[in-house]
């Protein structure tokens, strides 16, 4: 008979697997605690890179955007989150007429960030950011230009 | 070592000189009550409070830390909130038995409360059959719980009763074994006597190898006789709702709430009496000048840090272990818990008789 199956045995196995049980916790007692006090640490706290936090348009310096109003991430979007006014404008050069964007208008209110907007751009021209204090008063304040 | 007998005996005898001798007695009753609600409250108010500190602090988490400074102010919110909410009446429960269910179960641990020596002389009840006095007080709240249960008229209520009833009736049994092998070395059953005895060593020490198999027993059927996990069978939320409270709000649910932190002050507040030794300090035989500094920190110090120590025990055993199953629960009482605590007790008193104590 093996000692694990004896009424002693199993006594003794219990203390052991009791006592490895309450190490554990008492090893997470005295560890430094994850948790964030978020408004105070502000200034030190982490986002991950790739959090999804609001949908926003890269300008360099000259305020120019990769924009084409091409409409794909406005398609692309399940919840109808995005809408474009466009114009045509023709080319000097070339007389061809060309599509050109006027707004681009985000209804942060209705977006759930599924990033399927920044997949189907082919110009890359949107991106999430990690601004994410986001709360306002009123919902109409949710509904954002992202063009300059 | 400051002796609060005296304290008492001048209070009752100015009390004697002023007032005649019944209106004095009534007038120390009203003082003893309004004392023992105060500091039962005060210390239920500490111990919610460390509770959620110390479960967090294991969980690797800060707690309440945003209602006044370091959350101070949380439990007060909490009662506040608990007092405007609405006391429901059951349309068909019995109403007698479940109002009178949360004040038993209060009643019971007061009771017990008013037992625990605090310092020399200052403790409310004390006479010959101190400890049996406490086991029979503390057993008196699973009637509050079962007649809660019953009265509610309520599947979930009813399963908790009943599973409590059988949970706390059992450990009641290896909880009396524990504590009779300490009463077999001490030879005392009266409270006072039990502490002063231990001034001269505690009994965990005296009594060596069976005293602390004995201190273990009492923490495991301590913390099955007060509901919690691994033994919170009574009230398993994911099974049970909230067991045989599922029926009460406001104030009712309240007292249960209370009762229950306070059994584990009291649990431990006994532990502390008949294995730490009370309000005696720690001392260590021979070593004159260690001893009498440890004699000048004041008794209820001493009783109060070696309660919290033991309800910290009782926080880390409950926040490490998971739930155990009813049949589990009775396994490990009638199979391990009794057989293990009679040997112990026929140890104890092997080395009692043999004088192999110190």
């Amino acid at each position: 008979m093996k000692l694990r199956e004896t009424y002693i045995g199993k006594i003794l196995l219990t203390i052991k697997s009791l006592a490895t049980g309450l190490r554990v916790t008492l090893r997470e007692f005295f560890t430094r605690k994850i948790t964030e006090h978020y408004p105070e640490n502000r200034k030190t706290l982490h986002i991950a890179e790739r959090h999804r936090a609001m949908l926003c348009m890269p300008h360099d310096e000259e305020g120019n955007n990769k924009c084409i109003a091409c409409g794909l991430c406005s398609m692309a979007c399940p919840n109808g989150t995005i809408s474009i006014v466009t114009k045509s404008v023709t080319d000097e050069e070339t007389g061809k007429s060309k599509k050109v964007l006027v707004e681009y208008n985000y209804d942060l209110g209705a977006c759930m960030f599924c990033q399927l907007c920044v997949n189907a751009c082919p110009k890359g021209a949107i991106e999430f950011s990690n601004s994410f204090e986001n709360a306002v008063f009123d919902r109409s304040k949710l509904i954002i230009k992202l063009n300059k | 070592m400051i002796d609060f007998n005296s304290v008492t005996t001048a209070i009752d005898r100015f009390l004697n000189s002023v007032l005649p001798h019944q209106a004095a007695t009534l007038v120390e009753c009203l003082i003893i009550a309004v004392c023992a609600i105060v500091a039962y409250l005060t210390f239920a108010i500490v111990m919610i409070y460390m509770e959620r500190k110390v479960c967090a602090a294991f969980q690797c988490r800060v707690g309440p830390d945003r209602v006044g400074k370091w959350g101070l102010l949380q439990v007060f919110s909490d009662v506040f909130k608990m007092l405007t909410k609405e006391i429901i009446e059951l349309c068909s429960s019995d109403k007698i038995l479940y109002t009178l269910a949360p004040f038993l179960v209060i009643m019971s641990s007061i009771i017990t409360f008013s037992c625990l020596p605090f310092d020399n002389g200052l403790q409310v009840l004390d006479f010959n059959i101190g400890i049996f006095f406490i086991m029979a007080a503390s057993s008196f709240g699973i009637l509050g719980i079962l007649l809660g249960g019953w009265s509610s008229n309520n599947k979930f209520s009813m399963i908790g009763a009943m599973r409590s009833g059988g949970q706390m009736i059992s450990y009641e049994l290896s909880m009396g074994l524990s504590v009779l092998t300490l009463v077999v070395l001490s030879g005392t059953m009266q409270i006072s006597d039990l502490v002063e005895e231990q001034t001269k060593g505690w009994f965990i020490f005296r009594g060596h190898i069976p005293a602390f198999i004995a201190f273990i027993i009492y923490i495991i059927s301590g913390n099955a006789e007060t509901n919690r996990a691994p033994f919170d069978l009574p009230e398993a939320e994911s099974e049970l709702t909230a067991g045989f409270h599922t029926e009460y709000s406001g104030m009712g649910f309240g007292l249960f709430y209370v009762a229950e932190f306070m059994n584990m002050f009291i649990i431990a507040g006994i532990a502390t009496t008949i294995f730490l030794g009370g309000w005696a300090p720690f001392t260590i035989p021979g070593a004159d000048a260690f001893n009498s500094a440890m004699f000048m920190i004041p008794g209820f110090v001493w009783f109060l840090g070696k309660t919290f120590f033991v309800i910290w025990l009782l926080m880390w055993i409950r926040w490490t272990f998971p739930r155990l199953r009813i049949d589990q629960v009775l396994v490990l009482e009638w199979k391990y818990m009794v057989p293990i605590g009679l040997l112990n007790l026929l140890i104890m008193t092997i080395c009692v008789v043999m004088g192999w104590t110190f």
